[in-house]
């Protein structure tokens, strides 16, 4: 796996990489203030991003050269299933690439606070592969 | 079904302003405008939430929370009052980068409230209505019911 560096408004949510998973890259979004939307739970918006930038990361891990990963994956839809409140308490993320074809990659991720068994939310995410710039 | 009861001092345009902390505060999003079953935010532009420093384009992540916020305010303006609810899905088809320095508005109704759930969809755009950033369909599970 090639080293993966995230995206500015990763360091907006406090996300960091903390270690691997199945092969990919394992991000946790410790609780901060920042991400608190109703009374005692965390904003469904915080998981959703944290959501997009693991599925992005396991993408990247798979690429010769992950710093190029941003400039050749487009997000074209996100789909976001809740299941659980999210508590303020850390959050991890890991993304699966489905699969990366010649045009789209598809990537499953998952979110959890209390076990990976116990996921609080789950996206599938679909994203344009742009062909190389020239040169 | 009756409809709930509109709360006496329910003012939809201050629910953000009056927010002290949490994720609305953080990213910055804004009150626009209301309507019986739909509310306007808006995203200002922030270096801090963009997917890449060179190009400068914001990131998708904070679109989907100005929507899921633009959609959970359109569901209080249709039942009249801030109740609670959770998401239970939402979907971004995103259609274009926004254009880097832009406010992004996000645009939300409530176009369907069972005794359970609330449907809502929207758009987000960078100025022009008619040439949107991203679509939004979800549903909300009403937990006040």
């Amino acid at each position: 796996m090639s080293a993966v560096t995230l995206l500015p408004y990763a360091d907006f949510l406090g996300i960091s990489i903390s270690g691997t998973k199945d092969g990919a890259p394992l991000l946790v979004m410790p609780f901060s203030e920042g991400l608190i939307g109703a009374p005692g739970r965390l904003h469904g918006g915080a998981i959703a991003g944290l959501l997009e930038i693991a599925a992005i990361a396991a993408i990247d891990a798979t690429l010769d050269e992950p710093a190029d990963a941003r400039s050749i994956f487009k997000p074209i839809t996100v789909t976001v299933d809740f299941m659980r409140m999210g508590k303020l308490i850390d959050t991890f993320a890991c993304g699966e690439v489905v699969r990366v074809g010649g045009r789209i990659a598809n990537v499953a991720v998952t979110a959890w606070q209390e076990g990976a068994d116990r996921p609080i939310a789950a996206a599938r995410m679909n994203l344009a592969i742009s062909p190389k710039a020239e040169g | 079904m009756t409809p709930p009861e509109p709360e006496a001092t329910f003012d939809l345009s201050r629910f953000l302003s009056e927010a002290r902390d949490g994720h609305t505060v953080a990213l910055g999003l804004a009150y626009v405008d209301s309507g019986a079953d739909w509310c306007e935010l808006a995203l200002a532009y922030d270096r801090r939430l963009v997917s890449d420093a060179t190009s400068g384009i914001l990131a998708s992540g904070p679109i989907v929370s100005l929507m899921d916020m633009a959609t959970t305010m359109a569901i209080w303006a249709k039942r009249g009052g801030v109740r609670p609810h959770a998401t239970l899905d939402l979907r971004l088809d995103y259609l274009r980068p926004a254009r880097p320095g832009n406010t992004v508005h996000g645009r939300a109704e409530c176009y369907r409230l069972t005794r359970r759930v609330a449907f809502v969809r929207g758009i987000a755009h960078d100025g022009d209505a008619g040439d949107p950033v991203a679509h939004v369909a979800g549903t909300f599970m009403l937990l006040d019911v």
